[in-house]
């Protein structure tokens, strides 16, 4: 009789640990970076791709408007294919988009804005990678949509944007100015 | 000539003492990033990996202990940024503290039942 209560015992254990890994199974363990948003760190100052002089990211964030934060490279071909929606945010939107140039030449990254356009406002250039990585960055290209008034991340885009996130940000951005 | 003796001597152990500041540096790059979590990778540290993403973090890294930040700083700057998740060892909080807690009640719950088997018999 104890016997059998040990065994039944020791099947339900079993049974219980099969359940638990299976429901684990289903549950997705990639990792969302979607769910960190924070402040811009206003403070940090880099260089600017053309202009050649150290300035703050805090003075080119637009106080009157929503600004992208955009970090690209001419050596990125996803960041060749977002270009256009970069361009249509700028033109028919008005939106403030600056850009981060990742780790790139400089001679590139101008050839690049010069074949497709340039959409920035400014370009701060991260030679070494690390201004990205302060940003939360985990490569190229990614966009922020930063929010005017508390300097604060309202939305993270990893990857190139589509029409999807492109209809996302004009949506946003329309809601409001109403 | 003895003056020259000197200088070389100088210069040597200079050049000594530079090195070996410089390897405590790298020592404490090494240190931190080996308990960091490539983000990008599949299971690999930012000591590891030779992604661009590891390759910024260890330059950061560096950065924030020249400006003289400690180990702890730079892990509360980089959860601050990524999440717990890019830590190796978590740190003990409300999300994490069954993880800290559980071996120990084990432990414990283990221990009782070797002694109450043992004073049984």
């Amino acid at each position: 009789m104890i016997k059998n209560i040990k065994f039944i015992i020791i099947i339900l254990f079993g049974l219980f640990l099969f359940l638990v890994f299976l429901k684990g199974l289903d549950k997705p363990n990639s990792y969302s970076p979607n769910s960190i948003l924070n402040q811009i760190e206003t403070k940090l100052t880099a260089r600017t791709l053309y202009k050649n002089k150290e300035i703050s990211l805090g003075e080119l964030i637009d106080k009157n408007n929503f600004s992208l934060i955009n970090v690209w490279a001419s050596w990125c071909l996803p960041c060749r294919n977002e270009h256009s929606y970069l361009i249509n945010l700028q033109k028919i939107n008005n939106i403030n988009i600056i850009g981060i140039n990742y780790k790139d030449k400089e001679i590139n990254a101008k050839k690049f804005l010069k074949d497709l356009g340039n959409p920035y406002s400014e370009i701060l250039i991260d030679p070494d990678g690390t201004i990205s990585i302060e940003l939360g960055a985990y490569g190229v290209p990614e966009t922020y949509l930063v929010n005017r008034k508390t300097n604060e991340v309202i939305k993270k885009f990893i990857g190139p944007l589509d029409d999807l996130k492109f209809k996302e940000i004009v949506k946003i951005v329309n809601n409001e100015k109403i | 000539m003895k003056k020259f003796k000197l200088f070389i001597i100088i210069i040597g152990f200079s050049l000594i003492l530079v090195n070996n500041l410089r390897a405590q540096d790298t020592d404490q790059v090494n240190k931190i990033s080996k308990n960091l979590r490539c983000l990008i990778c599949q299971g690999q540290s930012v000591y590891d990996s030779q992604s661009d993403f590891a390759i910024s973090m260890k330059t950061l890294i560096q950065k924030k202990i020249d400006e003289g930040k400690t180990e702890n700083e730079i892990y509360e700057f980089l959860t601050k940024k990524y999440g717990d998740w890019i830590i190796y060892d978590p740190e003990l909080n409300k999300n994490t503290f069954l993880l800290w807690l559980l071996p120990l009640i084990l432990f414990v719950f283990g221990g009782i039942l070797i002694i109450r088997k043992v004073s049984i018999k």
